[in-house]
């Protein structure tokens, strides 16, 4: 019997082996794992920074999950081309590996552009792996001066992790907000104000020109002194597996509902796909950690010869930094675009609804949490707001703005 | 698997059930102690306004997205029922950001907790069915439509 084989061991790759193991208990699963490490949360490395969390609580699964899954993990090992005609996994080592059907669950990495004089940083680290977050710790002390390149996510929430361990941070970016993929400018601002408040100093609209050793000269002629440097700018979704097989790739590797490649028995799931975003129209980039199970579990249903689709996919996100809040999802169209803007606010909070065509198709929380997944799933299943009581909806995520019989359908049986 | 369902029309709102409920997990024996001059943080909260009011928890769901989307592996799916390991949890609260029903909320920490139905705690079953003065809420088998 072939075995499935999995390339990659995040939580695509996990969701995946709970994919095919419901289906299929039999045959056997391959997961080449390039990390040393067993299946572990990825998100939580700040956290762990923050000492939040440690390696045993990180771990996303069970120390026997892959035992139980009947799976064998090659650690260590890189896969880096596969043969489609004798369907073959070749990994770095020479080694090859047969497939029944195979899933590409590769992630992204991070993306760092060319800067000048960057050779001579010795202290620097990118934000992506247990590894990293190790190194980095190892590095910090309490009087270390940390640049920290790049206002998204993960730059920011490394700023967070390390935030009571290091002397002074900064963060730059190029854009003139923070968080600029999931926040307009206020809403960035407000987050920006709650990190500022921490002290973590920031240069926005600004950028590294060029490094020294231990200082970095920026765009607009200011010098940042460091002592460790973390890049952060961006991350790249790992396709080159497919590309070289001439499949279809775009700034992801082009997957349908079936999670599908345009390569036969070539699945694909997680931050390396690019696949249809609903409220978009058209195929994204959705790299966040909800997506990635969704799709992993799909693709490996799929692959055992059950059925799952996937087809709601969205960018959301939910997101703190030091106790200030923001959940995101969706597209915000402005007027030009068509779209319509729904605002309420109180001093310290925010709420924007952002309506097309009869629909909610995005929205940003800063400060609100309450039941923030109704919105979310007004826009996953595309609900017409004329069925609902959107008056109210503006003002609280509430099941009361839906119909009684909508209400008995989710609070009176079995859902 | 018995669940907990509600009947709107029979809901009065009384939020005795989230009374019911802090107190059943507070691992105290006396209400008063338990509650008396705190806030409250239920795991299930009265919704709804003058015309209609009714009670939402954790729906148990067959394909729960929070478990799927939990990016600390915090929540699991054990023999139906939905758990938080609140160990594992570290409060980014994107279960909330998911959950369609709006039933989840974390407790005071900031970190999540949710309807277990009462199995763990010595009430045993759900204390928000057992108190609620007119049956507007039930714990009971109900066939997959
Ligand atoms: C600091 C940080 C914070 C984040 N916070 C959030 C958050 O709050 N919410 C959220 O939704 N998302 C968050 N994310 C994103 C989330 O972690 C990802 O969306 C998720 O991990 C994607 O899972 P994946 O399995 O697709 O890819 P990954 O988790 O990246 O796993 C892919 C694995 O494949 C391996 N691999 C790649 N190529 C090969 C090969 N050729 N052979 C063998 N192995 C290979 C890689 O080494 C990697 O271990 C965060 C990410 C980071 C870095």
């Amino acid at each position: 019997m072939k075995p499935y084989v999995i390339i990659g061991n995040g939580v695509a790759a996990a969701a995946c082996i709970e994919g095919i193991r419901s289906i299929d208990v039999k045959t056997p699963i391959t997961v080449i794992s390039e990390e040393n490490h067993p299946v572990y949360c990825r998100p939580l490395i700040s956290y762990y920074l923050e000492g939040k969390t440690d390696p045993e609580r990180m771990s996303y699964r069970a120390p026997d999950f892959y035992e139980k899954m009947k799976c064998t993990v090659l650690y260590g090992e890189r896969a880096v081309s596969i043969n489609k005609r004798s369907k073959t996994v070749v990994l770095e080592s020479g080694e090859g590996i047969q497939y029944s059907s195979v899933c590409l669950a590769c992630g992204s990495s991070p993306f760092v552009p060319r800067f000048e004089g960057l050779e001579n940083v010795k202290e620097q680290y990118s934000f992506m792996t247990s590894d990293d977050a190790e190194a980095l710790g190892q590095a910090l002390h309490k009087d270390a001066k940390v640049l920290i390149v790049g206002a998204g996510l993960i730059g920011l929430k490394c700023a967070e992790g390390i935030h009571g361990r290091a002397g002074h941070i900064t963060v730059c970016d190029l854009a003139e907000r923070v968080l600029s993929s999931i926040l307009d400018t206020e809403c960035a601002g407000m987050m920006q104000t709650a990190m500022e408040d921490a002290g973590i100093e920031f240069m926005l609209g600004d950028s590294v020109a060029r490094f020294e050793e231990n200082k970095a000269h920026m765009n607009s002629g200011k010098t940042v002194d460091f002592d460790i440097l973390v890049l952060a700018v961006g991350v790249r979704a790992n396709t080159y597996l497919l590309k070289d097989l001439g499949g279809e790739v775009g700034r992801g590797i082009v997957v349908n509902e079936k999670m599908e490649t345009s390569v036969p028995n070539i699945y694909v799931a997680g931050d390396c796909t690019e696949g249809e975003d609903i409220t978009l129209g058209g195929r994204r980039v959705l790299a966040i950690f909800p997506n990635a199970y969704l799709q992993g579990h799909a693709a490996g249903v799929n692959m055992a010869g059950g059925e799952e689709i996937c087809n709601k996919g969205i960018p959301m996100n939910s997101i703190g930094f030091f106790g200030m809040h923001a959940m995101t999802a969706g597209s915000y169209y402005g007027e030009e675009d068509g779209g319509e803007c729904f605002e309420e606010r109180t001093k310290n909070t925010l709420k924007r609804l952002f309506v097309r065509d009869g629909k909610l198709t995005g929205f940003i929380l800063i400060g609100i949490t309450e039941r923030a997944g109704i919105y979310t799933s007004l826009i996953r299943e595309q609900t017409p707001l004329d069925q609902v009581d959107f008056e109210m909806l503006k003002k609280i995520a509430s099941s009361a703005a839906f119909s009684q019989e909508s209400r008995r359908q989710k609070f009176s049986r079995p859902v | 698997m018995k669940r907990v369902y509600v009947n709107e029309e029979w809901c009065l709102a009384c939020h005795l059930c989230e009374y019911n409920c802090a107190f059943a997990n507070s691992g105290h024996s006396d209400m008063v102690l338990a509650l008396k001059g705190k806030k409250l943080y239920p795991r299930i909260h009265v919704e709804g306004d003058e015309k209609i009011s009714y009670a939402v928890s954790c729906r148990h769901c067959l394909d729960p997205l929070c478990v799927k989307s939990c990016i600390a592996g915090a929540l699991s799916r054990k023999e139906g029922i939905i758990e938080v390991d609140q160990n594992k949890c570290v409060g980014c609260l994107t279960c909330v950001l998911v959950c369609p029903y709006g039933a989840l909320a974390p407790n005071e920490d900031g970190i999540m907790q949710k309807c277990e139905l009462c199995l763990k705690n010595s009430a045993g079953e759900p204390a928000c069915v057992a108190g609620c003065p007119n049956k507007a809420i039930v714990y009971e088998e109900r066939e997959v439509i």
